[in-house]
This record gives structure tokens, C-alpha cells and sequence, in this order.
């Protein structure tokens, strides 16, 4: 069997949304270059839509695959419904990943949050801190759970 | 195109080497234990592999015992060097700090059962010394180990020296020659080597064959316990189509040393120098005292098993020390050991060469590495750091 998916393969070897947005309204970064992979994410909001986002990832071939899923399911969505997205939606949404590979969809759903948050914060607001890990850049590593 | 540049990792059989099997499986099957003349032909076969595996070390049929490979040729020789000392009250092991796991994790398992290891440092080549052999020797050391050459960055550490220098002070010297064997001359008697490990699959022999050189005079230690096969030192009916095919193997490798290490060493170093030119890049290991056939980069800002999948979506079949390859936690013990810092070694890409490939495949390789280094690189966030200078190069 191989290691990945069709999907996930596909969306590592075509990436969706791709790139950086110049002047972004909200930007987050997670994970660890020591661990081996970080994802940063660029958002565009008009109207507390998610009009555009782009990621930048370092990483394994899932967390490529996560990041460029995560963003599509994302993209032209209201904040409130991003920050219901969870990892497990993206793992599935790339139907599956190995499980010693399941952080990278974890990471996903940490970066998107840390950008939705940066841009709550850059504007002063109010926001219910019990929806966001409170571990900003998560230390955790590679296959941790 | 098909490219096949792991042969660190294993090797495709040689034609001669699985037409020499093909009898043992189908015509001279007997068990070599057995009384009758279809055992004594299996066991005739046998010894005649023992005798030119014997030829091509520089040591006697009798020093040679049959294994099922790399790992378990390890295992039983530090257990062995083990038991003896541990009989005589020297419980302290010297190794190195990027052996292979079958080495390592055996010497953690007698750590804890009271025996103290000291891991040596490789320099920033990748090499060590004799004279740090010499240094790390204690009245109660029973045992050195030093692998021969290194399966990911292919340095070969000077064996002949750290020989001669546990000879003169009466302790046992293992060597993991998995990696050598086959590509490199080696001689048990003139390098000092007591006791010695071997892999087939590394020459183009069968996969799960090997051996195990001990000098004689060295009382082996059973890890594999039943009948009374190689001498009572390792239980179980002897693997005859792969022994046949691992000497046939062996045999070949051996003769042609010099001329394959050549052809290696000119694709080699043109790999080397073509793929110097993609910047903040480095070579892992010493450009000279490495293996004809490996080539170990790091590429700054990325990482190593998403360069692997798009490597093999051109054909190309490598390896690398990233951690995400292997779904542990950290990445190369043999990187790190090498001083490069866990970013860094996780953008590892290791290309073993074999005398099939070719000037053309060597110039695909180059090109198409050039090409996925740089698109892996537009989208990292660690790359963007460092070009903007938000970071600063590791890899200068
Ligand atoms: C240096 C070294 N030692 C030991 C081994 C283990 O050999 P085997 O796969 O035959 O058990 C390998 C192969 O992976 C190796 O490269």
C-alpha cells in the first residue's frame, strides 16, 4: 500500500493557494523547523469572509497536502465557520493520513486559527480565547500526538 | 526514466548471483545436515561458499559463520565480546556516535545490564581517529567497535590504525563492514580485525544472508539457540540458496574493485560537484575518504521527504535523514552527530550510486535535483526568513 493517499498526493504535487499575500489582514505561523515542518498562513478579510489565503509550508509531503486542503476548505468562508474546522476534517477531507503523520493536519488546523486570531487581535476584536490552543507556536515534534 | 540511487539501502541482485541460487531451491535441496547424498551435496556447496567468502576476507573457512544478515552479524558479535569480558570483569564497550542502529541499540540494551559505553565524536568530516581509540582505552575495556564505512554520509574510518592499536592493547575489535564489503579491499589480517560483520544485500546478493568473521580463538556467543549448525554458534538449517548466491556475489564484487570504484568515483564526484553549484548546500562527509558511490547533501530551507516524493514523480529513487521519512521524532543520528543542527538535517538527501547507472542519469539527477530544491524552496517560510534575512544562513 503506498504511504499517502491519492488525494493527499495530489494536492502535495499541486498545491492549492500557494504563495503570500502582501499586506495580509491576519498571519499565522505554527510549528518548528527543529520538528521538521512550519506552516504560515496569509489571510484577506472583507466582511468577516475569508475573501483570500495562501500558505507557505516547510515540511513532509502532508504537511503540504494539509496546508493546501485546509486552505480550500477555508477560502470564501465566514470566520465563524473557519474556526470550526478541525484537523480531523482536514484528515479526512484528504481521505486519511498515516497516523504518525496526523500532526501535520493538526498543525493545519493550528495555523489557520493563529491567523484568525492575529487579525481579531490586530483589530482589536473581542474574541472567546477558549476557541484557540493557547500554545502558539506548538512545541511538539514530529509524530507527536 | 527509472533511476535507482539507493543502493546504500539495498542493491538489485546481480544476474550471476540469482542464477547461482536457482539450483539450491529446485535440484540440490537437501537439508547439508542430512546423512544422505542430497544432504551431502548441500553441504559439499556449503562448505565451497564458506571456503571463497573465506578467500576473498584473508581469513580460513573456519573463522566464517553464516548469518541472516547485517543486523544479526552486529548483535552476536558485541554479545560475544560482551560475554568474554564480562567473564574476566572488563565491562566497558568504545564505539562511535553514527554507527548503525544494529550496533547502537545493541550496545544500549548491555548498558543497561551494567556496562558502559563511550560513544566517540566524528569530527566535522565525519571521521574519527586511532589516536581517539587509543585515548578512550580503560583497563577494563573488553571491546571496540567502528564501523568500516558509514551507510548514510559513506565515510570510511581509518580500520587498518584502530586495528593495529586494539591489537596492541589486547582488546577485541569488531568492525560493521556492511557498508565496505564488496566495495572496498579489505583484509582481516593486515587490518587488524578480529571480528567482522557482513550483508549480502549490500553487493548484490540476496537480501537476509551474511556473515559473521570471528579470528579464531574467539569463543562466539549463541544469540540464535537450537541445533548444532556453524559449529553450535548459530542454530538453524543453513539458507543455501542465499549463501551460494552471496558468495557468487561476493566474489565478483571483489574482483572488480578497482575497476568499479573507478567508474564510481568520476560519477560521484561530478554529482557531488554539480549539485555543490545549488546554493546553501553542503556535503555530508568527507570528500575524499567516502565510499566510490555516495553522495550526501543538505539543502538549507527545506525538507528532506517532500524532496524524496517529488524526486521519485521523476524517477528518481533516494533517501534521505529527515525524520518525517521515518516517522521518528528527530532526524539522522549520523547528521546531528555531524554537528548539523535538526533544521538543517532534516533537508538531507542521500544518492548511492551503482556501476548500472549512468553519465546521463548522473546529469537527470543533477538537473531535476537543482529544479525541486528551488520549488520546494518558493513556498517554505524558512526559506522566505532567510532570503529576507529575518534568519540567518546556517549553510553559508
Ligand atoms: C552499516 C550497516 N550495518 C548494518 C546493517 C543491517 O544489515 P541487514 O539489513 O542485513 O540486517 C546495514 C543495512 O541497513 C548497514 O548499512
Amino acid at each position: 500500500m503506498a504511504l499517502y493517499s491519492e488525494k493527499v498526493m495530489d494536492h502535495f504535487r499541486n498545491p492549492r493557494n500557494v504563495g503570500v499575500i502582501e499586506n495580509a489582514d491576519g498571519i499565522g505561523e505554527v510549528g518548528n523547523a527543529k520538528c521538521g515542518d512550519i506552516m504560515k498562513i496569509y489571510l484577506k478579510i472583507e466582511n468577516d469572509i475569508i475573501a483570500d489565503v495562501k500558505f507557505e509550508t516547510f515540511g513532509c509531503g502532508s504537511a503540504i497536502a494539509s496546508s493546501s486542503m485546509a486552505t480550500e476548505m477555508i477560502k470564501g468562508k465566514p470566520l465563524s465557520e473557519a474556526l470550526t474546522l478541525t484537523n480531523k476534517a482536514v484528515a479526512e477531507a484528504l481521505d486519511g493520513l498515516p497516523t504518525h503523520k496526523l500532526h501535520c493536519s493538526v498543525l493545519a488546523e493550528e495555523a489557520i486559527k493563529s491567523a484568525i486570531r492575529d487579525y481579531y487581535e490586530r483589530n482589536g476584536i473581542e474574541y472567546d480565547h477558549k476557541l484557540f490552543p493557547d500554545c502558539g507556536s506548538c512545541g511538539h515534534c514530529c509524530g507527536e500526538q | 526514466m527509472k533511476i535507482y540511487v539507493d543502493n546504500a539501502a539495498t542493491t538489485k541482485m546481480s544476474r550471476a548471483a540469482v542464477e547461482a541460487m536457482l539450483p539450491y531451491m529446485s535440484e540440490i535441496y537437501g537439508n547439508p545436515s542430512s546423512l544422505h547424498s542430497d544432504g551431502q551435496a548441500a553441504a559439499e556447496a556449503l562448505y565451497s561458499a564458506r571456503e571463497r567468502i573465506a578467500a576473498v576476507l584473508g581469513c580460513t573457512a573456519k573463522e566464517i559463520t553464516f548469518t541472516s544478515g547485517g543486523s544479526e552479524s552486529d548483535t552476536q558479535a558485541i554479545i560475544t565480546a560482551a560475554k568474554l569480558g564480562e567473564s574476566k570483569g572488563k565491562k566497558h564497550i568504545i564505539s562511535t556516535a553514527f554507527e548503525h542502529h544494529a550496533v547502537l541499540h545493541t550496545l544500549e540494551a548491555l548498558e543497561k545490564q551494567g556496562f558502559e559505553i563511550t560513544l566517540l565524536d566524528i569530527d566535522e568530516y565525519g571521521l574519527i581517529t586511532a589516536e581517539q581509540v587509543k585515548n578512550a582505552l580503560r583497563e577494563d575495556t573488553c571491546l571496540v567497535t567502528v564501523m568500516f564505512a558509514n551507510n548514510e554520509i559513506g565515510t570510511i574510518q581509518p580500520i587498518g590504525e584502530i586495528g593495529a592499536v586494539c591489537r596492541a592493547a589486547g582488546v577485541l575489535f569488531h568492525t560493521d563492514a556492511v557498508q565496505a564489503v564488496g566495495h572496498l579491499n579489505i583484509n582481516v589480517i593486515e587490518q587488524n580485525i578480529d571480528i567482522l560483520s557482513l550483508s549480502a544485500h549490500k553487493f548484490h546478493g540476496p537480501k537476509g544472508a551474511g556473515v559473521l568473521y570471528a579470528r579464531k580463538g574467539i569463543a562466539l556467543q549463541n544469540v540464535i539457540f537450537g541445533g548444532a549448525q556453524e559449529r553450535g554458534k548459530r542454530a538453524g538449517t543453513e539458507n543455501i540458496p542465499a549463501i551460494m548466491g552471496m558468495a557468487k556475489a561476493l566474489e565478483d564484487s571483489a574482483a572488480n574493485i578497482s575497476a568499479n570504484s573507478e567508474k564510481l568515483i568520476k560519477m560521484r564526484n561530478r554529482l557531488i560537484n554539480g549539485l555543490s553549484e545549488i546554493p546553501h548546500s553542503i556535503l555530508n562527509g568527507d570528500r575524499e575518504k567516502r565510499l566510490p558511490g555516495n553522495v550526501n547533501f543538505c539543502f538549507e530551507g527545506i525538507e528532506g521527504e517532500s524532496l524524496l516524493l517529488l524526486l521519485d514523480d521523476k524517477g528518481i529513487a533516494a533517501s534521505s535523514g529527515s525524520a518525517c521519512t521515518s516517522g521518528a521524532l528527530d532526524p539522522s543520528h549520523v547528521l546531528l552527530a555531524l554537528g548539523r543542527p535538526h533544521e538543517i538535517a532534516h533537508g538531507s538527501l542521500r544518492l548511492s550510486l551503482s556501476v548500472e547507472n549512468t553519465d546521463e542519469e548522473i546529469e537527470y539527477i543533477i538537473t531535476a535535483v537543482k529544479e525541486v530544491v528551488e520549488y520546494l524552496r518558493s513556498m517554505s517560510p524558512v526559506w522566505r526568513d532567510l532570503v529576507s534575512g529575518k534568519k540567518e544562513f546556517v549553510i553559508k
